[in-house]
């Protein structure tokens, strides 16, 4: 168990590594990482019953994380190396030739931690649930965890997978959607409105809680309370307020930076806000 | 390649093949706790009732979320399960090909995606349900085994065959009662084609239904004084190359027979094969390129091309190529 300073030390260094990465690979993602980086430092730092030193596809008695908005990988491949699962040296290969840092996931080539490719979006839920299923057959009280964009959510899978779990009482699942509010082109509420989200999932026989994605402290605070709501014949959604580039000042409060690389002065700006490092790859 | 020599006097009774694979579905059951079954409201004619009443808790009721389906089968692989998906096979590749492809085959998990009603003999419920394209989308994903067997007793061995199969599999099977002719205890080994009967002048390489009608021309040219091989074709990937160059070897022609779009098929996967290794004469017989309609499965082979006096014409026209 970490303490709040200590988390949020390492979502500093998170997001200085999300940055560094996509500068070197001169691709990616880095808007909707960066406004991610508190929610998977409190889930793989505080969160998870999880050994990344073990790490095996069917994680028995383990909770399990899959992310269904795979343009995220920037953020998780730095979050599973800071927590163990592969060494910090790995991250400088992401989006390189030969990496095992893909561009999207992948388990292709191995990379501990991902047990699912995505990329193509609106897939996760459905595999989450199908985990979930599992652990039930098993008696394995672990639980599943996934996390969504709130563009993704376009996707009609997803509310196939959503009445599923409700109707079906898959209540071993956490599902998180990273409610930012942009997509690619612009606000969801220019792309496609998605109207009361609370509403529209507990309409599906959702149980659903609210946070602040990037105040690491509630996010604790809400998974803790999400997880003991586990078990009472209800999958547990949690809509998560994120800024997208949350800690670098001329990346937030736009869209801009939902899949385009800083370049040399961005970067030195960007970490020049984000001082403070544990060492960097 | 293993010999079966059947005659036409084989058949034991008109039987439907997706009965061959709900009975197998249901040993499964019984004999491993790992196999799991999903359907998407499909359960009674994919035959998996029995599975589905005396296994309630390893069967998954998923409604009509094809995707949904897919990707949770995906999830239940990655637990250790052997899930067994459903559904008709236009659902199970077409509507569901971006699922597969992520999910299932990237993801490289332990699923089985059995599908019923594939073809045209689905018959009267016309073109929107008779897909002639799924060999096609599957056997283009890297890492899929492709299966698709002739009768009762082929699709039942095969079913238990898969679940012994470490990956993902397309199990392709249809809805009409045909004749059930392989032999009844005959083990299915993945990747292998199967030695129907004897020839010499030239090979007539069939799968699922279409072997049958393949014995049948066999039987008729043979009375022409043509003598034919007929090779049952039941993994169309990976391919039974072996088998492939033994026969053209010897009867340097081929006529392929499928119930199946002529693009993309297993004829093009034989024909494909053949330019690269041992450039050969082939004649297919497929669909050719367009939509089916509504009909008896009788009338709709032989008004698409796919009746038993279709492969004697290819096979007259294939050996009039042949070269030597």
């Amino acid at each position: 168990m970490n303490n709040i300073t200590t988390l949020k030390s390492i979502a500093m260094q998170v997001r200085r590594d999300i940055l560094r990465m996509v500068h070197a690979a001169q691709s990616g993602h880095p808007g909707g990482a960066l406004g991610c980086a508190d929610f998977f430092v409190a889930l793989y730092f505080d969160v998870l019953h999880h050994n990344p030193n073990e790490f095996d596809q069917q994680g028995r008695d383990q909770d399990v994380f899959l992310l269904s908005n795979g343009h995220l990988s920037a953020v998780w491949y730095s979050v599973l190396a800071r927590s163990g699962y592969f060494d910090v040296s790995e991250l400088a290969t992401f989006r390189k030739f030969g990496s095992r840092l893909q561009g999207h996931p992948a388990t292709h080539e191995g990379l501990p931690g991902v047990r699912f490719a995505s990329g193509s979006l609106g897939q996760g839920l459905s595999c989450a649930i199908g985990m979930a299923l599992g652990k039930k057959l098993d008696d394995d009280d672990a639980l599943v965890y996934v996390l969504m964009g709130d563009g993704e959510i376009q996707e009609g899978q997803v509310w196939e997978a959503a009445m599923f779990a409700g109707g079906k009482k898959v209540d071993n699942l956490i599902a998180v959607i990273d409610f930012n509010q942009k997509q690619i082109e612009g606000s969801t509420s220019d792309v496609l409105p998605p109207g009361d989200l609370k509403a529209k999932w507990e309409a599906f026989d959702w149980e659903v809680l609210e946070m602040n994605g990037n105040d690491i402290e509630e996010v604790i605070d809400t998974l803790r309370l999400a997880a003991t709501l586990t078990g009472n014949e209800k999958p547990v959604l949690i809509l998560m307020s994120t800024e997208m580039g949350f800690g670098v000042d001329f990346m937030m409060g736009t869209h801009k930076w939902h899949g385009i690389a800083p370049n040399d002065e961005e970067l030195k700006n960007a970490l020049s806000q984000l001082k403070e490092t544990l060492g960097d790859y | 390649m293993e010999k079966l020599n059947i005659s036409l006097s084989a058949n034991s009774g008109n039987k439907d093949t997706r009965s061959g694979f709900g009975d197998a579905l249901f040993k499964l059951g019984q004999e491993r706790t790992e196999v799991v079954a999903l359907s998407a409201d499909l359960t009674g004619s994919l035959k998996m009732d029995k599975f589905a009443k005396t296994f309630p808790d390893r069967f998954f009721q998923i409604g009509i979320a094809e995707a949904n389906m897919m990707c949770i089968a995906a999830g239940l692989a990655t637990g250790g399960k052997i899930p067994f998906t459903g559904t008709f096979a236009n659902f199970s590749t077409g509507r569901v090909f971006d699922q597969i492809r992520q999910s299932i085959a990237y993801s490289e998990k332990n699923v089985k995606i059995c599908a019923s009603h594939a073809g045209i003999t689905l018959g009267e419920d016309g073109a929107s349900h008779q897909i002639m394209e799924d060999i096609a989308l599957m056997k283009s994903l890297p890492g899929i085994t492709v299966i698709n067997p002739c009768d009762y007793n082929q699709t039942y061995a095969a079913t238990l065959a898969v679940a012994d199969h470490e990956g993902a599999v397309y199990l392709r099977f249809g809805r009409p009662k045909v004749p059930n002719f392989t032999p009844p205890d005959h083990k299915f080994v993945i990747g292998q084609a199967l030695l129907m009967r004897e020839g010499s002048d030239v090979t007539i390489f069939a799968t699922g239904h279409m072997v049958w009608k393949a014995l049948e021309a066999a039987d008729a040219l043979n009375k022409n004084g043509i003598s034919a091989e007929v090779i049952n074709i039941a993994t169309i990937k990976p391919l039974d190359r072996e088998a492939i160059m033994e026969s053209i070897l010897k009867t340097r022609c081929a006529v392929t027979a499928e119930e199946h779009q002529i693009y993309g098929g297993m004829g093009e996967s034989i024909a494909g094969f053949l330019a690269r290794n041992f450039p050969t004469p082939v004649e297919m017989v497929g669909m050719n390129d367009v939509f089916g309609e509504s009909g008896t499965p009788d009338e709709l082979m032989e008004k698409f091309g796919m009746d038993t006096h279709h492969i004697i014409e290819a096979a007259t026209l294939v050996l009039a190529r042949k070269q030597y």
